[in-house]
């Protein structure tokens, strides 16, 4: 041989790189320094997708009755990048007059327009949105990750595309309502009121509207204050499609003044809310006794359990898949790892190896995994309770990487040694921080996955067909996801249990919360 | 999931035979200096509870039945969002030439002549004859018959020449025909030879039969580098190819190999993630390195900077150098010199600027 080759098996060992060259402390666990090129690592170089798609107005207008419209007291306040701080636009901020107008402009569309309009009609104008949102994809994406803090990667791949399935799977159901389960005729519920929350912003604007305008509602939509900016976009997107004004209308602003108007609102028939368990205890008082149709989709806790036997390498991509998409921020997070006592060394040490990859940062780069948390309030709730753990006795571990100077940040965190009793086994946190309990047998992995007053998702990691049937039998939670965990899909049904709110969307079940049933 | 009637492959009779290896054939020839080396006590026990496996067929089927199995959709969807990865500028550029740097310029073809071969070899010397700081590829990876010839044509250079053997590609010949083949070639002046295992064996549960065969090729081998191909398009679920992994690796793989290129679907994305698993784990367990070579169908530069990706994500940087990772490819070798000119010169060359080999 000309050349001899690195011999890898004598001097080498995981963990070390040849004798000269020793692993250096901070190198992650299981990662290996380069033998012969040591100045040559792969090092991604940025990859940010560019902004210029998007043309940012300097103000936003309220979207009622098919025209951006000034509010009627001129209020405005500012919507700003969770990234750099950077203030990205003016948007109206909704007074009561204003949401009289969007409500009466829904009421009036209702009865004259869109109630009346025949059912094959309504899904042409549903599948002209949906393939509009298609061909303005990039636009929306880079739009949603300014506005939200959320890595392109996600904007691009699942909220961006699930949004239009969503329209898409909706306009297939409008002709066919009568085949929907719910008996001949069903009947739409008049005018909903919809307001949504900032994790998902463009996809709980589809989520929302797309059942509601396909049985046949018109729609007022609040957007969260901190996110309006994709929803602008969808009206934008709404005009195009050619919509009859006022069947969609989007007013932003405070949830305390335009949301709260909004549900208060005689012209309402329907409220949907996706949000704070708080805030969906509010709402209920609220519209008790008013006859308005209400269904609440609020926050989770929920259980990712992984067992003995599970699939290791998949469980580990889904137990990072559960808390570190959307940095967390998901009201379906599996923020609680419950790890098969037996297994539990090697899932945590393969955990953290695989943290160490995780790249935290701009979140308009297409190679982060983990971006900004959307708002300072979100991140002072996310601090606090991270350093309850801490006083409370877990221990806790982040990989080490770099944050920003600017902007609202939170470093990929892991609580281990965490009990039930402790608050961040409890309390929704609602940002990237995983809190590991163990268990011995599968009843007491139930017992603890259902010890909660949530009941959204959970996760159940095994090879054994048998014990995923049965668990998913045990748990209660709106959705369980077996060897997988925050899949969705617009043909499945979404919601709670128990403070996690009631009613479905999507699927068949989701025309339910729509229809007069 | 995989359903169990695919994963679990009932042997019929025989699961229990002792199998019988000599004595010094064990495949951790250094366990022993892996012991004394950082990777502490509990890594040894493995090394030597590894080697134990030897001894018993059912040991051998508890052990690689025991591995965590794989998600075939869980493994799909990992594999799909790094292949999202962008990579750009310095970093593409710096992928490009590793990607140059660990080619095994391959012709397996019955039409192979001396003269292609040579042709081939010069390619291989020099990928870019206008450019010298284009490295030279890994190896030139041909039949055994042809050995002298590339032997001849790579003398003085850094290009190893890899040989193909063992009744490649479909391996269905006797144990006898297959070492005659691997001694022929190694005789001949081959730097390593890349051998197919018996699927058959595999697939109807005969492991002792698949691992006792490398372990005799290895041995065969000499000081020759052992490539163990799995045909990972024959055994179909990715539990089939992790436990091929592992059996290779116990049996003294240098490099564990996807595919002979004869076979569709050869090397694949999630298949390249199970196996870099595998030796990942490996090394965890034993302290060996054990590389990983993707074959066939790899034909574009951004496919090669895909496989790169999952390297650095699943085993880390140690991986990625041609000692330990390579890409069986013909084609494949231009589109890198192309996409590499473009990103130095900011244009695109023509198909004809590089030569053919």
């Amino acid at each position: 041989m000309t050349e001899s080759y690195p011999t890898h098996k004598s001097e080498g060992a995981v963990g070390a790189g040849p004798v000269d060259q020793p692993r250096g402390i901070d190198d992650p666990p299981g990662r290996l320094v380069a033998a012969d090129r040591p100045e040559q690592i792969f090092e991604y170089a940025p990859a940010p997708e560019s902004r210029s798609i998007v043309h940012l107005r300097s103000s936003y207008g309220l979207f009622i009755d098919g025209a951006f419209v000034e509010p009627v007291d001129g209020n405005a306040y500012k919507t700003e990048n969770p990234a750099t701080e950077e203030v990205l636009a003016e948007i109206a901020a909704a007074g009561l007059e204003d949401v009289d107008r969007a409500v009466e402009a829904a009421g009036r569309a209702q009865k004259t327009v869109w109630g009346p309009m025949s059912g094959a009609e309504r899904a042409k104008y549903l599948f002209r949105i949906a393939r509009i949102m298609q061909e303005r994809s990039r636009e929306l994406a880079v739009l949603e990750s300014l506005d939200n803090g959320k890595p392109i990667r996600e904007s691009r791949d699942v909220d961006v595309p699930l949004a239009a399935a969503h329209f898409f799977y909706y306009a297939g159901w409008a002709d066919k309502l009568d085949y929907a389960g719910f008996g001949p005729n069903p009947a739409p519920i008049g005018v909903a009121g919809q307001v949504i929350p900032w994790n998902f912003p463009l996809m709980m604007a589809a989520w929302k509207l797309a059942p509601a305008l396909a049985a046949g509602n018109t729609c007022v939509l609040k957007p969260a204050s901190t996110t309006p900016l994709s929803a602008l976009l969808l009206a934008e997107i709404i005009q195009q499609a050619d919509l009859p004004p006022g069947v969609v209308n989007v007013i932003t602003g405070a949830g305390s003044l335009a949301g709260a108007a909004l549900v208060a609102h005689p012209g309402i028939d329907k409220v949907a809310f996706t949000g704070s368990t708080e805030v969906g205890k509010d709402l209920q008082r609220a519209l008790a006794g008013t006859g308005k149709h209400l269904t609440l989709e609020l926050g989770g806790k929920a259980a990712n359990i992984v067992f003995e036997d599970a699939p290791l390498d998949e469980a580990i991509e889904g137990i990072v898949n559960g808390i570190f998409f959307n940095q967390g921020e998901v009201c379906c997070a599996g923020s609680r790892l419950l790890v098969q006592e037996s297994i539990a060394d090697t899932v945590v040490e393969r955990l953290k190896r695989r943290l160490a990859t995780l790249r935290v940062g701009d979140p308009l780069d297409k190679n982060t995994d983990l971006g900004a948390i959307n708002n300072a309030a979100q991140l002072d709730k996310i601090r606090e309770l991270a350093a309850a753990g801490e006083a409370e006795g877990a221990v806790r571990w982040s990989p080490s990487c770099t944050l920003p100077d600017r902007g609202y940040w939170f470093a990929p965190t892991v609580f281990t040694n965490v009990s039930q009793a402790h608050r961040i086994a409890q309390e929704e946190i609602f940002g990237p921080v995983l809190s590991v309990l163990t268990f011995r047998t599968p009843e007491e992995a139930v017992a603890k996955a259902n010890n909660t007053v949530y009941g959204l998702s959970a996760g159940v990691w095994t090879e054994k067909g048998s014990r995923i049937l049965w668990m998913a039998g045990q748990l209660r939670a709106g959705v369980v996801w077996a060897n997988s965990f925050n899949r969705f899909d617009p043909t499945s049904p979404f919601g709670g249990y128990r403070e996690s709110g009631f009613g479905r969307e999507g699927g068949r079940q989701g025309l339910g919360a729509y229809l007069d049933v | 999931m995989e359903s169990e009637a695919m994963t679990t492959v009932q042997s019929g009779s025989g699961a229990t035979g002792r199998l019988t290896f000599e004595k010094g054939s064990r495949p951790f020839p250094d366990t022993e200096a892996v012991g004394s080396s950082i990777v502490g006590a509990g890594k040894v026990a493995a090394g030597e509870m590894l080697a134990d496996l030897h001894r018993s067929e059912s040991d051998l089927r508890r052990f690689l039945h025991g591995l965590p199995g794989v998600d075939q959709v869980g493994a799909d969807a990992r594999a799909a969002s790094l292949a999202t990865r962008s990579i750009k500028t310095s970093a593409k550029l710096w992928a490009l030439e590793m990607a140059v740097a660990m080619v095994d310029l391959t012709t397996l073809e019955g039409a192979d002549t001396p003269g292609k071969v040579m042709s081939l070899c010069a390619k291989a010397r020099r990928p870019d004859p206008g450019d010298p700081s284009v490295p030279p590829v890994a190896a030139v990876c041909i039949y055994p018959d042809l050995v002298p010839v590339a032997k001849r044509a790579l003398a003085g250079s850094s290009v190893k020449v890899a040989s193909v053997a063992t009744a490649f590609p479909s391996g269905r010949a006797s144990l006898e025909v297959k070492l005659a083949d691997v001694r022929d070639a190694v005789k001949a002046g081959a730097d390593e030879v890349d051998m197919v295992i018996d699927r058959g064996a595999f697939l109807s549960g005969r492991y002792g039969l698949v691992l006792e065969e490398v372990q005799a090729v290895k041995s065969a081998c000499g000081e020759a580098h052992l490539k163990v191909i799995l045909e990972t398009g024959e055994l179909v679920t990715y539990d089939n190819v992790r436990r091929a992994g592992y059996l290779a690796m116990l049996g003294g793989a240098d490099f564990i190999k996807t595919s002979t290129g004869k076979v569709s679907p050869a090397a694949t994305l999630p298949v390249a993630l199970v196996m870099l698993e595998a030796v990942r784990d490996f090394a965890e367990l034993t302290g060996a390195l054990v590389g990983v070579k993707v074959a066939g169908g790899i034909r574009s530069a951004k496919d090669a900077i895909r496989y790169l990706v999952i390297v650095n994500e699943t085993v880390g940087e140690a991986w990625l150098e041609p000692s330990l990772f390579r890409f069986g490819a013909s084609s494949l070798l231009n589109d890198l010199l192309r996409q590499r000119s473009k990103q130095l010169r900011g244009s695109y060359a023509g198909s004809e600027d590089f030569s053919i080999e």
